[in-house]
């Protein structure tokens, strides 16, 4: 079974999701904060592959896909350290980045060794649903690996429901039309995550974008199944001189 | 027969055969989902017809000149025309497409411009059409172009335009686009985003292309005065993204005697590791919303270009250049920095006209062609060189 649904069948509330870039701050430190967010309390992992214009990203997430590939992350760099990494980590991992490096590491090629290295699901926000539809979802889904898509306060109802019955995993619920790591306050649109919990989905709702302390975590788990933190994430990183005391110190003001 | 290799229009979807599309976030989809569903209703709209054709005669300048260029065609022996986008108001062919979009932006309510810009000349447009209209203005432009384009960065300031640096990646053009793009999905109800090029997502090429075809489209009409004929031999455009090659080619695209050469940045030399030549060294992949051919590296990373001109310095081109460079359809040459400076010392000297930098790459080519004694070549001259002086005078003598 795939993890992602093996932890939805177990977890329905409160599931925490937390973003990290592959190769930041150091190169070696993929693994280290792999288990440190393992140790403290997360319940999935998204991992970012660095890119050079992540247009869906605000400055914290763009700075640290400078920095992982300044310290030479790439895509078949990252599939060797997780290789190492599913000995020791069972959290859900999902990748998350943009289409141009998977198209140039080659899309089956990238299925087929996500797969092989335990990898649970692929979030690309520049993938839209037209060319997933025609050209990609088989290959998605004959290698087991989900496929979440984003939908926002803008995405009309009938939409919302298509993107739903393409999407696996979970449903990734921007919080306010933004980039990541915006401050546009999140306790306010608890009528459109009610919306989305009355809507009745297949999928599980997982909120992101400004989710960033245990105010934002809550206000965003009360009507959907749990959140997702970036940008916070990788600011408590910036200057870490110990990954695992940082993560633990940072997912304590989350869920403690 | 019709075949994907002959047609150069869009389809539904946004495609020029293998490239094109709309790779964007969820956030975006709203507003470019009304643009692909309302451009070609409002474009073509009587109502929206009159005014735009109303402001390119009586604000832009239009229809521009096709002037006969005797002492450059006396040296190649071969007939030039050079259209003189260098005319239209704000000194180049960006004015045409903002024009248009500005019309548009009106017609969808939104109350909010922004604008990427290279070389200054599109934020300029933008920055003049939002002050005729009265809308707020936001122009994104790389730290580096700010600092090798200041006249425009005046021009747009004075015209009431917020200057935004892009101080992210190559801080080029590139760049301004990101941050323009990452504006408009933070403000996405009451903002409209004015590409200024050939490139984002479905329906930008085709809309941008449409607006600018305007060129070629005269060039039609002139020729046919001028020499009883409405088809050139040869149509020569610089292309960066690729607006006013798009405008230039875009009525000749199924006439296939019409030679089309769209010149590309070279930069210090084609294998110098400072180039901007998309077509030489770039490989299909996503950038800014479509599939196109792009400068990136064995992991697909987007390379940061090198060109002496800010408007050619980008690390794509258009979806509807990568489909005339891959069927053939048009010819990709490249002329060097060093090239484009000399073609703009010689045709400031030989006609009278000190053309952009970006014009100038188009100039150098025609040194490198041959030409038959009975051609016509129209080469657009799409932009005036004011803004390229302080560049200019390192090189004077």
């Amino acid at each position: 079974m795939n993890r992602i649904d093996k932890l939805f069948a177990e977890k329905k509330q409160n599931v925490l999701n937390v973003y990290c870039t592959a190769g930041y701050p150091n190169l070696e430190s993929t693994v280290e904060v792999l288990a440190a967010l393992q140790a403290n309390g997360a319940n999935i992992i998204e991992l970012g592959m660095p890119y050079s214009d992540p247009l869906a990203d605000g400055p914290v997430i763009q700075q640290s896909n400078m920095v992982a590939l300044h310290n030479g992350m790439s895509i078949p760099l990252l599939f060797e350290q997780l290789k190492e990494a599913r000995a020791t980590i069972s959290l859900p991992i999902i990748l998350m980045g943009y289409m141009n490096p998977i198209l140039q590491y080659g899309l089956e090629n990238f299925c087929a060794t996500a797969a092989a290295v335990g990898i649970d699901g692929i979030i690309l926000p520049d993938l839209p649903m037209y060319e997933f539809e025609t050209a990609y979802k088989q290959l998605f889904e004959k290698h087991n690996l989900k496929f979440i898509f984003l939908v926002t306060p803008e995405t009309s109802e009938e939409r919302v429901r298509k993107i739903d019955s393409l999407c696996s995993g979970f449903l990734y619920a921007v919080s306010s039309s933004s980039t990541t790591g915006n401050n546009k306050a999140i306790t306010n649109q608890s009528a459109y995550f009610k919306k989305l919990q009355a809507m009745n989905l297949a999928n599980p709702i997982l909120v992101g974008f400004g989710i960033k302390d245990k105010p934002t975590f809550q206000s965003a788990c009360q009507y959907t199944n749990g959140a997702i933190i970036g940008s916070a994430y990788i600011k408590a990183l910036e200057n870490s001189t110990d990954i695992n005391a940082s993560t633990k110190e940072f997912l304590n003001t989350v869920l403690a | 027969m019709t075949t994907i290799e002959n047609v150069f229009s869009v389809d539904q979807h946004g495609y020029y055969g293998d490239f094109g599309g709309a790779f964007i976030p969820e956030m975006l989809y709203p507003n470019v989902k009304v643009l692909q569903e309302q451009y070609l209703k409002i474009m073509y709209d009587p109502a929206f017809q009159k005014a735009l054709q109303q402001l390119l005669t009586d604000y832009v300048g239009r229809p521009t000149p096709l002037f006969l260029a005797e002492r450059l065609s006396e040296k190649h022996g071969v007939t030039i025309y050079l259209k003189r986008e260098d005319l239209c108001h704000t000194g180049a062919h960006k004015i045409n497409n903002t024009v248009g979009q500005i019309l548009l932006a009106e017609r969808l309510g939104k109350k909010r411009i922004i604008a990427e810009t290279g070389a200054g000349q599109h934020g300029v447009a933008t920055a003049t059409v939002c002050a005729l209209k009265g809308l707020e203005c936001i122009v994104y432009m790389g730290e580096k172009d700010i600092e090798r384009q200041a006249p425009n960065v005046a021009r747009m300031q004075m015209l009431g335009a917020t200057v935004i640096p892009a101080t992210s990646g190559s801080k080029t053009l590139k760049d301004a686009t990101n941050e323009a793009i990452r504006d408009w999905i933070n403000n996405p109800v009451d903002t409209h985003y004015i590409i200024g090029s050939v490139v984002g997502p479905h329906p930008y090429p085709d809309m941008v292309a449409r607006f600018q075809s305007i060129i070629s489209q005269e060039i039609k009409k002139q020729l046919l005065q001028k020499t009883g004929s409405e088809l050139p031999t040869h149509v020569i455009a610089c292309v960066g993204g690729g607006s006013n090659a798009a405008g230039a080619f875009y009525h000749f695209l199924d006439d296939l005697s019409v030679q089309l050469i769209a010149v590309e940045a070279a930069g210090c030399g084609i294998n110098s590791g400072m180039s901007a030549a998309t077509t030489q060294l770039g490989k299909p992949g996503i950038l800014h919303g479509s599939k196109s051919i792009l400068m990136q590296t064995d992991d697909g990373q987007v390379v940061e270009p090198h060109s002496i001109s800010a408007g050619l310095d980008y690390p794509g081109i258009g979806p509807l250049h990568a489909h005339l460079f891959k069927t053939g359809r048009a010819t990709f040459m490249s002329a060097t920095d060093d090239e484009a400076l000399q073609a703009a010392f010689e045709i400031s000297k030989t006609e009278g006209i000190i053309p952009a930098l970006e014009t100038a790459h188009a100039f150098h080519v025609l040194n490198n062609m041959a030409f038959k004694k009975d051609d016509v070549v129209v080469i657009c001259l799409s932009g005036r060189g004011d803004k390229d002086l302080s560049t200019y005078m390192k090189y004077l003598g």
